[in-house]
């Protein structure tokens, strides 16, 4: 099983390799939009990065839960509601999601996805698997 | 002028892999232009040819339902410009697919060389709201017909490739009239 050290240095060759950036831009805390300049087709391109990489299997929506944001009941007038917030705690336990609580807008979601997040979400799945 | 940038198939195994062949001639217009007195293949027409040979690849496996399109070239290395005469070998491999996207890995050779490196990153475009048809199953399996797939091709148990059933009396009835005719 990789340690955080491995899983890391894999996260951020998979990031360089996705989005074409230097390996320096890849910090833990870097954010995958605002600081990397990811695209939504990246995001599918890193999860199926991250499947062959770690010989793993992550369903549509476990990493980046974009069909939630389809979801009336969670997003209301561009914000993400009390519900919604609820849902994303118990979806995305591997994320820090002070960003959102902070500014409830759909649009802060995209600061919750650093590359600590995806490291997180790996160490958690693949502890998981094994 | 049609967009093929392929001419045949000389190998296709469903699911797995395939291999197209592009001749390049003197005779496509745009070679007059890229560049005057100095004719080369722009690589960019080679990532097209990859595509598709890689999409149908996709939509074989896929049985021509939804709409795979181009999303990304994550990969494009290219080792010199092809020229009038030559025969590149388009060779693809189905890396990862699933229902929203799939990642083709092709090298491209020119007889003993490698010419190029490219990755497609194909997605989905019947996902989602805006989702619309782009092209139809019928259209995808009579460009698969013309390019000579079900004259090499294999399914993954080594049995010839045939379209999928609920195609093949329509397709019959089209063969001669080629893609577009319906």
């Amino acid at each position: 099983m990789p340690d955080k050290q491995e899983i890391f240095e894999k996260v951020q060759e998979i990031l360089c390799e996705a989005l074409s950036v230097d390996e320096e831009e890849v910090t833990p805390e870097a954010r995958l939009t605002a600081d990397l300049g990811a695209e939504s087709i990246d995001f599918l391109d890193i999860v199926f990065r991250l499947e062959k990489a770690f010989d793993i299997k992550i369903p549509r929506g476990e990493l980046f839960p974009d069909t939630l944001l389809q979801d009336e009941r969670y997003v209301k007038d561009g914000k993400i509601t009390p519900e919604g917030m609820e849902e994303l705690r118990k979806r995305m336990p591997f994320a820090d999601l002070s960003p959102l609580e902070e500014n409830p807008d759909v649009k802060s979601l995209q600061d919750v996805f650093t590359v600590e997040m995806i490291c997180r979400f790996i160490e958690q799945k693949v502890a998981v698997e094994n | 002028m049609r967009w093929y940038w392929i001419d045949r198939f000389v190998e296709f195994v469903r699911s797995r892999r395939c291999v197209a062949v592009k001749n390049v001639t003197l005779a496509e217009e745009h070679l007059h232009a890229h560049f005057p007195g100095h004719p080369l293949m722009p690589n960019t027409l080679v990532i097209e040819g990859v595509a598709q040979a890689g999409g149908l690849l996709v939509a074989d496996h896929r049985q021509y339902q939804g709409n795979m399109i181009l999303a990304k070239v994550p990969k494009a290395v290219f080792y010199f410009d092809p020229r009038p005469g030559d025969t590149l070998y388009y060779e693809c491999r189905l890396e990862s697919i699933r229902g929203e996207g799939a990642v083709v890995e092709a090298t491209v050779r020119c007889g003993e060389r490698v010419q190029g490196e490219v990755d497609i990153f194909f997605a989905d475009a019947a996902h989602g709201p805006r989702a619309r048809a782009l092209f139809t199953d019928l259209d995808l399996v009579t460009m698969m017909h013309y390019l000579g797939a079900y004259e090499v091709g294999e399914d993954a148990d080594g049995s010839p490739l045939r379209p999928p059933q609920h195609l093949q009396d329509r397709l019959s009835t089209l063969w001669l009239g080629g893609p577009g005719s319906e």
